[in-house]
């Protein structure tokens, strides 16, 4: 399973990577695996604020509808439109092209509750 | 019993199969304090008695076949043609349900899919769903969705929408905190006051729901309307008569983001007012919105066409308290009726039968035209309705004409204090000359 | 060994529109002639659709031939064994199509004067006194359109008594894990906040959690029994006992209600609102998907709370009244889906009490049956005696890579209509299977054979399962593909 070391992780499988305070949100190769094809995305509108571990946006599979948490809070400052034409992205290139949204981070102290890739990798282990 | 094929003794080797003797062990986990005894029924009746028993209270009933009536407000005497009892009395079409199993109900689905191609060539919209339960239903779903997504509270409703359609809302709404203001329709034309309307446009409207025709069966002139409403942030709704629209402007030529109404008319017939059909269309913006069963075309893994069910997580078995709708059964059987009655008519058939009922009710209007007493509420252009103010009362006038065999028409005193003297009279294609001057003839005459 | 046909019926692959061929009718209408002068002149411009619609042009054999077609593509109780768990795919008399055509019955318009229409609205009276006596209830509405609409009026009936008994804060719906969909989704779209509790160990309401979550805030606790699972929730006595302590009501969800008949009524466990689906117990055509028809039956405290109209006897004749002051209003237009109301009072009158219950009975006995004999090659979680369905699992199976969706493909192959899959969400890989009274023990052992076969299919030959159907007019459709390009209608090529 694919877990970049450079990332920051969720327990509910969503994946971070930081530029400043511009933080790049997408799901984790094991989310897409579980969720299998992705078929929309729901993203989240520009400009909206978001709290860490609230649901921002929805990814739909052929049977169900998963909640994606945002990991930190935030206001939204760009969204894959991408994805709108092309969801399987996510499945395709989770980490890349099927990243989901941005946002500017607002709490900084909320980085220090994420997981690092061997925490991560250690949960998903025990999942399975 | 006829319906139940187990035999005795077939009860008797399945019950030893499972190491019982007796029914009763498999029904040991519900309490002795609760179990029923007999049910007070009458003794249960043979196929031939039962058919007597009901062929005697069916003939307790007047019908439309046997007595002249004039009665329409939301449930019309169309013609319903012979090839549609026999088409949707096919077995399979009628003991399925609903087409989860693609491979084993393609029947189904092509079928559903054919009737949302139908209803959006009908309405001008792009999306279609299956169906919904009646026209009343249909727009207080399409009013929760706009609720939902404009995240406004306020719905505006024309005071010339159907009575029955606007109790029907306020119940739906009565769980949320949405909130409905009527909007006063014009005294001369029985058109929606546009002034009125566009006073009460504001920044809290979700929605605004138009019926053309409306209630008064007046067609509803709603230029410009689709355009206020959009500037003020809300969605518009419009419910039109479906062969109406084989001549006048359809949802999406006013502007609708919403078409939803009653399919009756397509084929359906009477049946003391149920099952109905609510069709229920959108545009494509509102897509993963609209409530219910929505058919979509794919491939099959031979790379043949196919249709399956599909944007279902939008539906209550796997959103769940998420869903856009509780819904589930819908109106499936009344779908593919109202799918025969649209093929059969065709293009050139829905125009022909949209203005045999214009010519009905421009017939009648010009006839009661003569008549000293009778005059009319409005000045306007009606599909196959029309409000007439009677000299009186319309219950004795009512009352005086079933003395001579006839169903005059619905008084709507009750409906629409304002008008004490209106009757509300309908002339489907299936009245003859002969009906409707019998009709005026008598009321010239009480 | 069961024989896999090796042909099918072939789609007719048209769409009625790629039929249709400029200047053909499918109906004769009558000629127009009523007024002299233009009838065009009547119109405003502005009023005037400006393009006719693009409807199909086709003659009357070509439709019949196109429908009648289209239903040879499909399975219904008539063609094939349905065993779709929670939908009670029964029998559908044809006595009663029979009566629901009668003119008498077919050709009254819902506003017409009550005098003329006495036999109709006796009918429905006496089927609404059957109903609560089958329920003990005290009365019922016979509005709702499905079982679906009878739960949200369930919902607002129990907002309404909260309210008058000043108790608005009630805003929490219970439902248990087990739950069909449709009953958070009816709770959540009236408003309510929708609690979940979690199933025991025996599949059943675990009473110490109801005791946990109950409380002031509960508006309701919504149930099925039997359960989803097939199972009696034989703790239902107390558990009513404990959520009318709290000040909450008791909601029954009938779908399961073809357990019951004749062995226990909603009324007696304690139910203050109960839904029924006559689509399913009471045998009327599911048509495809509806219409259904979902009355929804009260206690006496409640009674002043159903929509209008209700249906009375006074002095010798039957009325349509609006109910009381604090009715919740009007659910529907006009007074339900009476076609299906009416087969519903056929089936009773032709059953009658004794008949009623022999069809629990057999429908349970059948179920009881197929459960053994199908434990054998499959796991069936919670392997009690069940009720009128039962749910197994294919984990089994899911080992050599085969899912539940394969095998109910692979059902068709062998001439069944699959069971209900992947409910309830509590099993993995969910078997829901409801046979039914209606079924010879020659078609229980058919099914049961092919469930077998196919199990050693999936041990043996794995690729035939997750390939199936084989034998279908179409093979497996791509659902992917579908959702992710949604094509909802025809377009008319340019």
């Amino acid at each position: 399973m694919d877990i970049p070391r450079d990332l920051k992780y969720t327990k509910t499988h969503e994946w971070i990577k930081r530029d400043g305070t511009r933080i790049r949100i997408g799901i984790t190769e094991y989310a897409q695996k579980e969720l299998s094809d992705v078929v929309f995305v729901e993203l989240p509108k520009l400009g909206q604020d978001v709290l860490q571990g609230r649901a921002a946006c929805v990814v739909e599979s052929v049977k169900a509808a998963s909640d994606i948490y945002s990991p930190l809070s935030g206001k939204v400052v760009a969204v894959n439109k991408d994805l709108e034409l092309d969801p399987a992205l996510v499945n395709k290139d989770p980490y890349g092209r099927g990243w989901i949204f941005d946002i500017s981070l607002s709490k900084q102290e909320e980085i220090n509750s994420l997981l690092d890739a061997n925490q991560y990798d250690t949960l998903i282990h025990q999942k399975a | 019993m006829s319906y139940l094929p187990l035999t005795s003794s077939d009860r008797g080797a399945m019950l030893a199969s499972l190491g019982l003797k007796d029914i009763e062990e498999l029904f040991r986990s519900i309490p002795k304090s609760i179990r029923s005894k007999e049910y007070d029924l009458p003794l249960p009746a043979s196929e031939l008695e039962l058919v007597n028993e009901l062929e005697a209270l069916a003939a307790q009933n007047r019908t439309s076949k046997t007595t002249l009536s004039f009665l329409g407000a939301g449930c019309y005497d169309h013609y319903v043609p012979a090839i549609i009892p026999h088409l949707i009395s096919r077995g399979e079409f009628l003991t399925a349900y609903t087409p989860y199993q693609p491979e084993a109900s393609q029947g189904l689905l092509q079928t559903i899919y054919e009737y949302q191609s139908l209803i959006t060539a009908l309405t001008g919209m792009d999306v279609s769903n299956a169906s919904h339960y009646d026209g009343a239903t249909s727009v207080a779903e399409a009013v929760l969705v706009s609720i939902h997504h404009t995240q406004r509270k306020k719905v505006l409703l024309a005071r010339t929408l159907h009575p029955d359609y606007r109790q029907v809302i306020a119940t739906y709404l009565k769980g949320g905190d949405g909130e409905i203001k009527e909007i006063p329709f014009d005294k001369a034309t029985g058109s929606i006051d546009t002034a009125a309307l566009y006073k009460e446009l504001s920044n809290d409207v979700a929605a605004v729901v138009v019926s053309t025709p409306n209630f008064f069966g007046v067609m509803e002139d709603l230029e410009g309307l689709a355009e206020r409403v959009h500037e003020s942030g809300a969605l518009f709704i419009v419910s039109s008569h479906p062969l109406s629209l084989g001549l006048f402007r359809t949802p999406r030529e006013w502007g609708a983001d919403f078409a939803c109404g009653e399919g009756q008319p397509l084929g359906l017939g009477l049946n003391f007012g149920g099952p109905l059909l609510g069709y229920f269309a959108a545009t494509n913006e509102f897509m993963r919105k609209i409530p219910g069963r929505i058919v979509g075309l794919t491939k099959d893994n031979r790379g043949q066409r196919a249709f399956v069910l599909t944007l279902q997580t939008r539906e209550q078995h796997i959103r769940r308290e998420r869903a856009a709708s509780n819904i589930c059964s819908n109106e499936a059987l009344c779908a593919l009726t109202a799918s025969i009655y649209l093929s059969a008519l065709g293009k050139c058939g829905l125009e022909r039968i949209a203005r045999l009922n214009l010519e009905r009710v421009q017939y009648l209007k010009e006839k009661i035209k003569k008549l000293k007493h009778f005059s009319f509420y409005f000045s306007s252009t009606n599909f196959n309705e029309c409000l007439i103010k009677c000299p009186t009362g319309p219950k004795k006038i009512l009352d005086a004409l079933r003395g001579q065999g006839i169903i005059g028409g619905l008084d709507v005193s009750s409906y629409y204090p304002e008008f004490p003297d209106g009757l509300l009279v309908c002339v489907t294609e299936t009245k003859t000359k002969g009906d409707i001057d019998k009709f005026v003839d008598l009321l010239s005459k009480v | 060994m069961y024989q896999v046909p090796t042909q099918s019926l072939t789609m007719d692959e048209k769409l009625i529109f790629e039929k249709s061929k400029p200047g053909k009718e499918g109906c004769s209408l009558p000629r127009e002639g009523m007024v002299s002068s233009g009838l065009e002149s009547g119109i405003p411009p502005s009023l005037k659709r400006t393009a006719p619609p693009v409807l199909p042009e086709v003659s009357e054999p070509e439709i019949v031939r196109h429908f009648t077609n289209l239903s040879r593509c499909n399975m219904g109780v008539d063609t094939n064994f349905y065993p779709l768990g929670s939908c009670t795919m029964k029998y559908n008399p044809r006595v009663n199509e029979t009566i629901a055509q009668l003119s008498g019955f077919r050709d009254i318009h819902p506003l017409q004067p009550a005098d003329t229409t006495q036999g109709m609205l006796k009918l429905l009276y006496e089927l609404e006194r059957h109903l609560s006596l089958i329920c003990g209830m005290e009365r019922f509405t016979l509005q709702p359109a499905a079982g679906a609409h009878g739960e949200l009026c369930g919902m607002m009936l129990v907002r309404a008594y909260h309210k008058k008994h000043g108790n608005g804060k009630r805003k929490k719906v219970i439902v248990p894990d087990s739950s069909h969909g449709t009953n958070p989704a009816s709770a959540a779209l009236f408003g309510f906040e929708v609690v979940v509790v979690p199933s025991n160990e025996r599949g059943r309401v675990d009473r110490g959690t109801l005791d946990r979550v109950l409380n002031d805030e509960t508006a309701c606790l919504m149930m099925t029994n039997p359960n989803t699972l097939g199972l009696f929730e034989d703790e239902i006595v107390p558990i009513a006992k404990l959520t009318h302590e709290r000040g909450g009501l008791l909601y029954y969800d009938g779908a399961n209600l073809n357990a019951c008949l004749g062995k226990v009524r909603p009324g007696d466990m304690g139910f203050d609102i109960v839904h029924l689906n006559l689509h399913k117990t009471f045998s009327t055509p599911h048509g495809g998907g509806g219409p259904g028809s979902g009355p929804v039956g009260v206690s006496k405290e409640i009674v002043r709370f159903l929509p209008s109209p209700l249906i009375a006897f006074n002095k010798g004749c039957y009325t349509l009244e609006d109910s009381s002051p604090d009715s919740i209003g009007r659910l529907k237009l006009f007074h339900g889906n009476i076609g299906v109301l009416v087969r519903a009072y056929a089936y009773i009158r032709s059953m009658g009490s004794a008949g009623l219950a022999q069809a629990s009975e057999d429908a349970v006995l059948s179920a009881n049956y197929l459960r053994n004999k199908i434990s054998k090659a499959y796991d069936v979680p919670y392997n009690d005696f069940c009720m009128h369905e039962f749910v197994a699992s294919a984990a089994r199976q899911n080992l050599k890579g085969v899912h539940a969706g394969d095998i109910a493909k692979r059902l068709i192959d062998y001439g069944f209509h699959p069971p209900t899959v992947y409910f309830p969400l509590i099993v993995k890989e969910a078997l829901m299977i409801e046979p039914t009274e209606t079924e010879p023990k020659e078609t229980l052992e058919r099914f049961i054979e092919a469930m077998l076969a196919i199990a050693k299919e999936a041990e043996e030959n794995p690729d035939i399962v997750k390939k199936a159907p084989h034998t279908t007019v179409v093979g497996r459709c791509d659902e992917v593909l579908a959702a992710r390009e949604p094509t909802l209608c025809y377009q008319a090529p340019k």
